[in-house]
């Protein structure tokens, strides 16, 4: 039991569990799944659905956080590939061609690949707190994605494009598959190879890793580089949800939650360690916290406050002058007696 | 003589003159007092946050929280005033009190269990914003009589040309920040915890007291900005000044104070939301020109300022080693 509770993912899923249990008690038929034409329906269908962006850009995010840095402008790259997709698609003739649509996603995530090359080489090279580098591009990216779509939300009708989003596959939304793909990928190229070792040793040491033989800068910006990929998806499923592009709203607070997932899925922000894993557990959290509030009938706003504590009570159980503060009273009054002695002995 | 560490603020200075000065160049009707003054009476708000967290940034720490702290304000007092009738001389010492208890309470939570500012203010970002929708998630417009003449008084100045009454509150903090920065004790700890946490420890200053306090005080700036904020939209509502924690934080590194603590000015802080006040004006003289311009150019200047402050810092700890 003690072995179990010391796993990682022990408390994320406790608290998954527990969500789970509240919606069951609250609502019973949130459990249910029904087909209509070929399709899954029901609740947990859609937190997986309306949670796959999250749950792409927190993966970015976990390996980002790992190298003890943090990626503000990931919501602004979100509104970026999105806004710049839906250009590309309404631009072109024939908004439903297969070349168009795959053009449109392939500029896109170019795109978004150099921008996240811009955070990393800003963090790396220019050796800015990654905080501080990011933050340039949070600020200026909304611009730029209002200044790709003149400031004006940009609808598409390319039902194939709608299908990234919003279609299905093998009666699951297609995007699960997506999130399925890209979490793969992430935990093979991490824990198969020794690229996750060098992200966590970069994170703990950066000087020490370098002087150890690993390219410390290359991780960096790949980092980076993966983040700002893994922000594109998500910006891509979600314009292609709503068939859409909001440069003011995409994406609007998605770094904020991508780092909230992180942290609760046991990744610290002190860099060094990560739990990919946890990660995918912590989104999942968050998107079942929204789902649940709506369900409820409470206002939708005030996520937020609950989501305040949940960041607090996390980050106070990770904090260890916290942890050693509760302790250290709990031993207190266990061996009162026998500190007395050996003080004074 | 000019001493060396003055040149970030020299540059920002400078630059707020060039963009006035090419303004009025380029569009008739810029160049006059009226507008430089506007540039104050619009940017009030930001300019009384813009020093609590410049406070806070040279401690070496980061405050998310001011923007929706500044919503919370406006909620509360729009809803104690209009709705349970509470006279404007109870409500607003009451807000400044939440605002500087909002703040003392994150700075504790930083200092005695060594959590992150990033994180522990973004707790508090959260939380303040969701309060305000607590309250109420519409929003609830004022015509209390004494918020109706604090918005509407205007202050004439020889010349023909006015200031608002918040225009007198921000200058008041500017000053007073510059004094308790550079003229008082805590001032001169706030600076020492920037330069180096482990030095100050050793040194004996009261580290517990400064971190906790400069958080206080960034609350308070807040709050008072908050009220600020009140008088000039005379309403609450949950989204007012929406993401305003990165136009203050674009503003004190403008203003020439390092990210990473220990150096910075208020009065550079002061330019920095000038020159912001100064792009948005010139956008809206300019007319074809769309608002998203001035985030591009907000987060150009970021950069040009970053890697000047890089270039800066590393040459003169380069000279030093």
């Amino acid at each position: 039991m003690a072995r179990l509770m010391k796993h990682h993912l022990f408390w994320p899923l406790t608290m998954l569990a527990g969500l789970l249990l509240f919606n069951l008690c609250y609502s019973p038929d949130f459990f249910s799944i029904q087909i209509r034409n070929g399709h899954l329906y029901g609740s947990l269908i859609d937190i997986l659905n309306f949670g796959a962006p999250l749950i792409v850009v927190a993966i970015g995010m976990t390996l980002v956080i790992a190298t003890k840095g943090v990626d503000l402008s990931v919501g602004s790259i979100v509104a970026i590939t999105g806004a710049l997709a839906c250009m590309t698609l309404s631009k072109s003739s024939d908004q439903n061609g297969f070349a168009v649509v795959l053009l449109a996603i392939v500029i896109s995530l170019v795109l978004a690949i150099v921008l996240g090359l811009w955070n990393g080489l800003l963090v790396s090279l220019g050796g800015i707190q990654p905080i501080i580098a990011t933050l340039i591009l949070m600020v200026a990216g909304r611009g730029i994605a209002q200044l790709i779509t003149s400031g004006q939300i940009i609808t598409v009708s390319s039902p194939r494009y709608n299908y990234i989003g919003a279609g299905s596959l093998l009666g699951l939304p297609f995007s699960v598959f997506i999130v399925l793909a890209i979490f793969i990928t992430a935990l093979l190229l991490t824990r198969k190879s020794a690229l996750g070792l060098f992200i966590e040793s970069v994170g703990t040491n950066s000087e020490a890793s370098r002087l150890a033989g690993i390219r410390s800068r290359a991780i960096l910006i790949s980092v980076y580089a993966f983040c700002g990929i893994c922000a594109g998806i998500a910006g891509l499923i979600l314009s292609s949800n709503v068939s859409s592009a909001d440069g003011n709203n995409a994406g609007l607070w998605v770094e904020l939650d991508a780092i909230l997932a992180v942290v609760i899925g046991g990744t610290s922000m002190n860099g060094g360690r990560f739990y990919l894993s946890g990660t995918l557990i912590g989104a999942l959290i968050i998107q079942t916290l929204t789902t649940t509030i709506y369900m409820i009938g409470v206002p939708p706003e005030i996520t937020l406050v609950v989501k305040a504590f949940v960041v607090l009570v996390v980050c106070l159980i990770q904090s260890e002058a916290f942890r050693k503060k509760i302790f250290e009273r709990r031993k207190y009054r266990k061996y009162s007696d026998k500190a007395e002695v050996t003080r004074h002995a | 003589m000019l001493k060396k560490q003055y040149l970030p603020i020299i540059v920002t200075v400078a630059l707020f003159m060039v963009m006035f000065v090419a303004g009025a160049f380029r569009y008739t009707g810029f160049f006059s007092l009226q507008v430089l003054l506007n540039l104050l009476i619009d940017n009030a708000f930001l300019l009384i946050v813009a020093i609590g967290m410049t406070f806070v940034i040279i401690s070496g720490g980061i405050d998310l929280s001011v923007g929706s702290m500044i919503a919370l304000t406006t909620m509360v007092s729009a809803s104690l005033i209009q709705n349970v009738g509470w006279s404007p001389w109870v409500v607003i010492p009451l807000v400044l009190m939440i605002g500087a208890t909002f703040g003392c309470a994150m700075g504790a939570l930083i200092h005695y269990f060594n959590i992150q500012p990033f994180i522990v203010t973004l707790a508090g970002m959260f939380l303040a914003r969701g309060l305000c929708y607590v309250i109420s998630i519409n929003t609830i417009t004022i015509n209390n009589t004494f918020y109706m003449s604090m918005a509407q008084t205007k202050i004439h100045l020889p010349g023909g040309n006015f200031i608002s009454i918040s225009v007198l509150i921000a200058l008041v903090a500017v000053a007073i920040g510059i004094y308790v920065a550079h003229y008082t004790r805590f001032g001169r700890n706030v600076y020492a915890l920037g330069g180096s946490e482990q030095s100050a420890v050793l040194m004996g200053l009261p580290v517990a007291r400064t971190k906790i306090l400069v958080y206080t005080l960034s609350g308070f700036c807040s709050a008072l900005s908050g009220v600020v904020f009140t008088f000039y939209m005379l309403s609450g509502y949950g989204l007012h000044a929406n993401g305003l924690e990165l136009d203050a934080i674009a503003a004190v590194v403008i203003g020439g104070t390092l990210l990473t603590g220990g150096v910075g000015y208020i009065a550079g802080t002061f330019f920095g939301v000038m020159i912001q006040g100064v792009i948005q004006t010139i956008i809206s003289f300019e007319g074809t020109l769309s608002s998203w311009w001035t985030k591009i150019v907000i987060g150009l200047l970021l950069f040009s300022f970053i890697v000047f402050q890089r270039i800066f810092t590393t040459r003169r700890s380069s000279r030093r080693g």
